[in-house]
C-alpha cells in the first residue's frame, strides 16, 4: 500500500507536465510562449506576499524567542496530564498552528530524545503528518491576492487544528497505547 | 487578524522582558524578517515554473476538463461562484498536489485558485465565504501519505513506520472534514450578521 502511494507521489508530477504538454501541441497551442507568458507572474506573486510574510513569521518569530509557548506548555500540562497526554508534546501542539520549520525541529527533537518505540513519537508523528501551518498558509493565499480582511478563515483553521489534536490524542490512544 | 497580530507582538515584548529574554525578542525581529524574504525569494522559480504549465493547461482545456469532473463535488461546497468558474480547476489541482504531498507544486496552484476567486469578489480587501472555506481546507492538510515524518521516523531507527500513515490520515481527514463544516456553519452565522445589520 505505502509502495503505490510512493510509487504515486514520485510519478504524478512528470505525468502531470507530459500530460498538459502533449494536450498543448495537440491542440496547436504555443506551449513555449504560454509558458513564459504563464511564468511571469512567478515573480509578482512572489513580491507581493512578502509584506505578509514579513508581518506573520515576525510576529512568531519573537513570540517563539519570548519564551511564551514555554509559558503556555507549562500551563496546560496538569490539564494534559489527565488526560494521558506526554508534555513533551505540548510544545508541538501549539507551534504546529504558527511555524512549519520549527514544529519540525520540535518533532525531531521528540523522535531523537524519546526514541522509535515510544509513545511520545507516535503521537507526535501524527500530529505532525495530520496538519498543516495554518498562519503560514493564511498569510500566503491572502496576501497573494491582496486581502487583508480574513473574517472567520482564522478561527477556521485554528478550530480545525484544534480538532485535529484532539483526534489524534484519541486515535494514538485506541490504537497505541 | 489586527488583534491576533497586535496581541502576538506584545505578549512576546512582555513576556520577554519578564523571562529576560528580550535581546532574543529583539534579535528574532531581524532573524523573522530575513526569513520571510529567504521564503518568499524560494518560491519564485517553482512558482514561475508550475504557472507556466497551468497557462499552457488552461489553454489546451486540461483545467476545463479537471473542473468538469469534480464540478458535482463543489458545485455544493463552493456554491457562491459560478459552476464554470476557472478556480474550480485549480481548486482541484492543488488538492492533488497536497494530497501527495506535494507542497511546492500545491501553492502555486492554491496561489491561482485564490486570484480566480478574487475575481468573483465584491470586497476586494475582505475574504469571500469560498476564499475561507478554500483556506479551511488547506490550512487542515489533508495528506495521504505524511513524507517528511516518515523520513524522519526512519531517521531514527522506527521498526514499522508505515503503521503511523493509517491513523493520520485518519486525523487528517477529521480535521479535513471539520474545517468545511466549521466554514459552513461560520458562513451561516456571519450572513445572518449581515441581514442583522440591515435590518437595524
Amino acid at each position: 500500500m505505502t509502495k503505490i502511494l510512493n510509487l504515486i507521489s514520485l510519478w504524478i508530477l512528470p505525468v502531470i507536465i507530459l500530460v498538459v504538454l502533449t494536450c498543448g501541441i495537440v491542440k496547436k497551442v504555443p506551449v513555449y510562449e504560454e509558458f513564459t507568458k504563464g511564468a511571469k507572474g512567478g515573480f509578482q506573486v512572489a513580491v507581493k506576499i512578502i509584506p505578509y510574510l514579513v508581518a506573520i513569521i515576525v510576529a512568531i518569530s519573537m513570540l517563539r524567542a519570548s519564551g511564551a509557548i514555554e509559558l503556555l506548555a507549562q500551563l496546560l500540562a496538569p490539564v494534559l496530564a489527565k488526560f494521558n497526554v506526554p508534555a513533551d508534546t505540548l510544545p508541538l501542539m501549539i507551534v504546529r498552528s504558527l511555524s512549519g520549520s520549527g514544529a519540525l525541529g520540535i518533532f525531531s527533537d521528540i523522535a531523537n530524545t524519546a526514541g522509535p518505540d515510544a509513545y511520545t513519537t507516535k503521537l507526535a508523528a501524527i500530529m505532525l503528518g495530520s496538519s498543516e501551518t495554518t498562519f503560514y498558509v493564511l498569510a500566503v493565499y491572502f496576501g497573494a491576492v491582496g486581502i487583508t480582511k480574513l473574517r472567520y478563515a482564522v478561527w477556521v483553521g485554528l478550530l480545525a487544528d484544534f480538532i485535529g489534536i484532539v483526534a489524534a490524542i484519541s486515535v494514538c490512544n485506541l490504537m497505541f497505547a | 487578524m489586527n488583534y491576533i497580530f497586535y496581541f502576538l507582538i506584545v505578549i512576546s515584548i512582555v513576556i520577554g522582558a519578564i523571562n529576560g529574554k528580550l535581546q532574543d525578542v529583539v534579535n528574532s525581529i531581524m532573524t523573522g524578517a530575513e526569513l520571510s524574504v529567504k521564503v518568499a525569494i524560494s518560491l519564485i522559480g517553482i512558482m514561475a515554473f508550475w504557472l507556466g504549465i497551468m497557462e499552457i493547461a488552461k489553454k489546451s482545456g486540461v483545467i476545463d476538463f479537471i473542473a468538469k469532473l469534480i464540478k458535482p463535488i463543489t458545485k455544493h461546497l463552493f456554491n457562491e461562484i459560478p459552476e464554470d468558474s476557472p478556480a474550480i480547476g485549480d481548486i482541484a489541482m492543488n488538492f492533488t498536489a497536497n494530497a501527495f504531498g506535494l507542497a511546492n507544486a500545491a501553492t502555486p496552484f492554491g496561489i491561482r485558485a485564490m486570484e480566480e476567486l478574487q475575481k468573483e469578489n465584491n470586497k476586494k480587501d475582505t475574504a469571500s465565504n469560498s476564499m475561507c472555506l478554500f483556506l479551511g481546507m488547506n490550512t487542515a492538510g489533508f495528506q495521504l501519505v505524511p513524507t517528511t515524518v516518515l523520513a524522519i521516523l526512519i531517521g531514527i531507527g522506527y521498526k514499522n513506520p508505515t503503521e503511523i500513515i493509517a491513523p493520520t490520515l485518519l486525523v487528517t481527514t477529521i480535521a479535513f472534514v471539520s474545517a468545511i463544516v466549521l466554514s459552513k456553519i461560520f458562513q451561516r452565522v456571519s450572513r445572518q450578521e449581515v441581514q442583522n445589520d440591515k435590518n437595524s
